[in-house]
């Protein structure tokens, strides 16, 4: 049961990013995203991380898709079929393969020992997140502040010239 | 448990989990009819008006008219649409706004499916609503509807922090996510006496969330015509008009469950304390009709500007208030006394905003006066 759950799940994820490659149309990439993102929620959801999914929704299949098609809405509806080809696609595909020949051989020599899943509680997760993991995390965070800072640098620049 | 649903469910469970939906489907579509009829006769006594009368008893058959004539009506999808996205969006709304019902307990036994982290997964869940009214209002292909789709991605996005701030207090009070241990963590004193500033901030940054008035700011009939919903007619509309509906009594339920004690009350017990809950609910849904008729709309940036200004510091002050009373260990009366300072502050700042303008008037009124004072004496002056 949890093999078929899992495949299908995963055949749903690969179809949502192919969807997000290949449609003309950007609003229906966004679409095809967020089957992909909810698809992986799920399998966090076989994988019984359950705050990790409930995470996955809310952060990736809410806010992070909203605020696309925000961003998409704002633009002029002629630019959308010249989006989806440009000349960096050589580029982007270079670092998608570099991407996953870092990711498969990490995958591989760390294999995970047994294949029974074991719950991470949430006052687990908790924990560690700020016990063991609490500098990374803040670097995360600082990371982000710096990134909404800077956002907000670059349209008060654009305000200015205006 | 949510892998329980996938994974290690039985036949019989899952029959439970069906007839359980289709019993919440029910009562969700019942409460709906009543909320109509009640937000009619409520508004109606507030503005001096009857609200509705003809039909049937005290007008009481009107949102079945109502239902039918909306089932009934021609269904219209615009030509230059998107079809697929036109069609799929109510969808996501109105899933989103079931999905919710699935762990809010009506009493200790009376739940679909508890879950350890219900009240995470009625937040996380929420968010996807706001795709919904974001794809109705691109996908109309609408100059309004676009409008509308962008308010409400802005709108909402900005009100679901508070929310989340708030519940976060709430659940470092009751040490869980679990709505059924958050009522039962409320047995010595409800929440609210501890954490007035969380009520007040949740019940605001509700009452965006839902978009009822001061905020129906994403589909102002007035300003961009409905909105999102501007190309939809028939059945497609009164799915969003449902939505809204249910989300409205979400809203109101969880802020029984969180502030007010839930189901918790004197004299019944067991599954009938579901009329404590149920008698909270429409108190709190009164309130919001209340605030309905009262005040005016806000301005679109009045409301951004509210927003990230005077929620989110608040509600993020309200999660340090608590963390520094449980962390220390303080009495109750200490954040009772710190949540209602914070409440002071933020009554402060809605009044100097609401008198401002009227301040303003007095303010030119009596230059003007001055200016005329001024000019009499000379006037008369020069006639002599």
């Amino acid at each position: 049961m949890a093999w078929f759950i899992f495949i299908s799940l995963a055949v749903l994820t690969i179809a949502g990013a192919l969807g997000v490659v290949v449609a003309r149309n950007v609003v229906h990439a966004a679409l095809a995203l967020l089957v992909s993102l909810i698809a992986v929620a799920g399998i966090y959801l076989v994988l019984f991380a359950e705050f990790l999914a409930l995470v996955q929704v809310l952060i990736y299949g809410g806010a992070i898709i909203i605020v696309l098609m925000f961003a998409i809405m704002l633009t002029r509806n002629t630019d959308y079929p010249k989006i989806s080809d440009n000349k960096q696609w050589p580029l982007a595909a270079l670092a998608a393969l570099a991407f996953l020949g870092v990711l498969a051989p990490s995958f591989i020599i760390n294999r995970v020992e047994g294949t029974k899943s074991h719950n991470a509680s949430f006052e687990g997760i908790g924990e560690s997140l700020f016990t063991t993991w609490a500098v990374p995390f803040e670097i995360a965070s600082l990371v982000l502040l710096v990134a909404l800072i800077g956002a907000i640098i670059i349209a008060r620049s654009d305000e200015e010239e205006n | 448990m949510l892998e329980a649903i996938l994974l290690t469910i039985s036949l019989d469970d899952f029959i439970w989990i069906i007839v359980g939906l289709f019993a919440m489907f029910t009562c969700l579509s019942i409460v709906v009819l009543s909320l109509t009829w009640l937000e009619r006769k409520v508004l109606g006594r507030l503005q001096l008006r009857l609200g509705p009368t003809r039909t049937g008893p005290m007008g009481l058959m009107q949102p079945i008219a109502d239902a039918l004539k909306l089932i009934l009506k021609e269904d219209i999808v615009p030509a230059s649409s998107e079809k697929a996205l036109f069609w799929v969006a109510p969808v996501i709304v109105v899933i989103s706004a079931f999905m919710i019902w699935v762990t809010i307990p009506g009493t200790q036994t009376a739940v679909i499916q508890n879950l350890d982290l219900g009240l995470f997964y009625i937040i996380a869940f929420s968010v996807i609503g706001i795709l919904g009214l974001v794809l109705a209002g691109w996908g109309s292909a609408n100059k309004y509807g676009t409008l509308g789709g962008l308010r409400a991605a802005a709108q909402l996005i900005s009100y679901e922090i508070p929310i989340i701030m708030v519940a976060i207090s709430v659940a470092m009070l009751a040490q869980s996510l679990d709505l059924r241990e958050i009522v039962d963590g409320q047995n010595d004193y409800i929440y609210v006496f501890v954490q007035p500033l969380g009520l007040v901030l949740f019940f605001i940054a509700g009452l965006a969330e839902v978009g009822r008035t001061p905020f129906d700011i994403y589909f102002a009939e007035s300003e961009i015509v409905g909105g999102p919903f501007v190309e939809y007619s028939g059945a497609h509309w009164s799915v969003f008009f449902l939505a809204e509906y249910i989300n409205t009594f979400a809203i109101a339920a969880l802020m029984v469950i969180l502030f007010l004690g839930g189901w918790s009350g004197p004299v019944l017990s067991g599954n009938w304390e579901i009329i404590w809950f149920l008698g909270k609910v429409y108190v709190v849904i009164m309130v919001i009709f209340w605030v309905r008729g009262t005040f005016p709309r806000l301005r679109i940036d009045q409301l951004m500007a509210f927003a990230w200004k005077v929620m989110v510091p608040m509600s993020f002050l309200s999660v340090v208030m608590t963390a520094v009373y449980q962390f220390y260990d303080w009495p109750a009366w200490s954040l009772t006394a710190m949540s209602s300072a914070g409440l002071a502050v933020v009554g402060l700042l809605i009044f100097k905003k609401m008198t401002a303008p009227s301040k303003l008037v007095a303010e030119v009124k009596a230059r003007r006066e001055a200016l005329e004072a001024q000019r009499r004496p000379a006037a008369s002056g020069g006639g002599d």
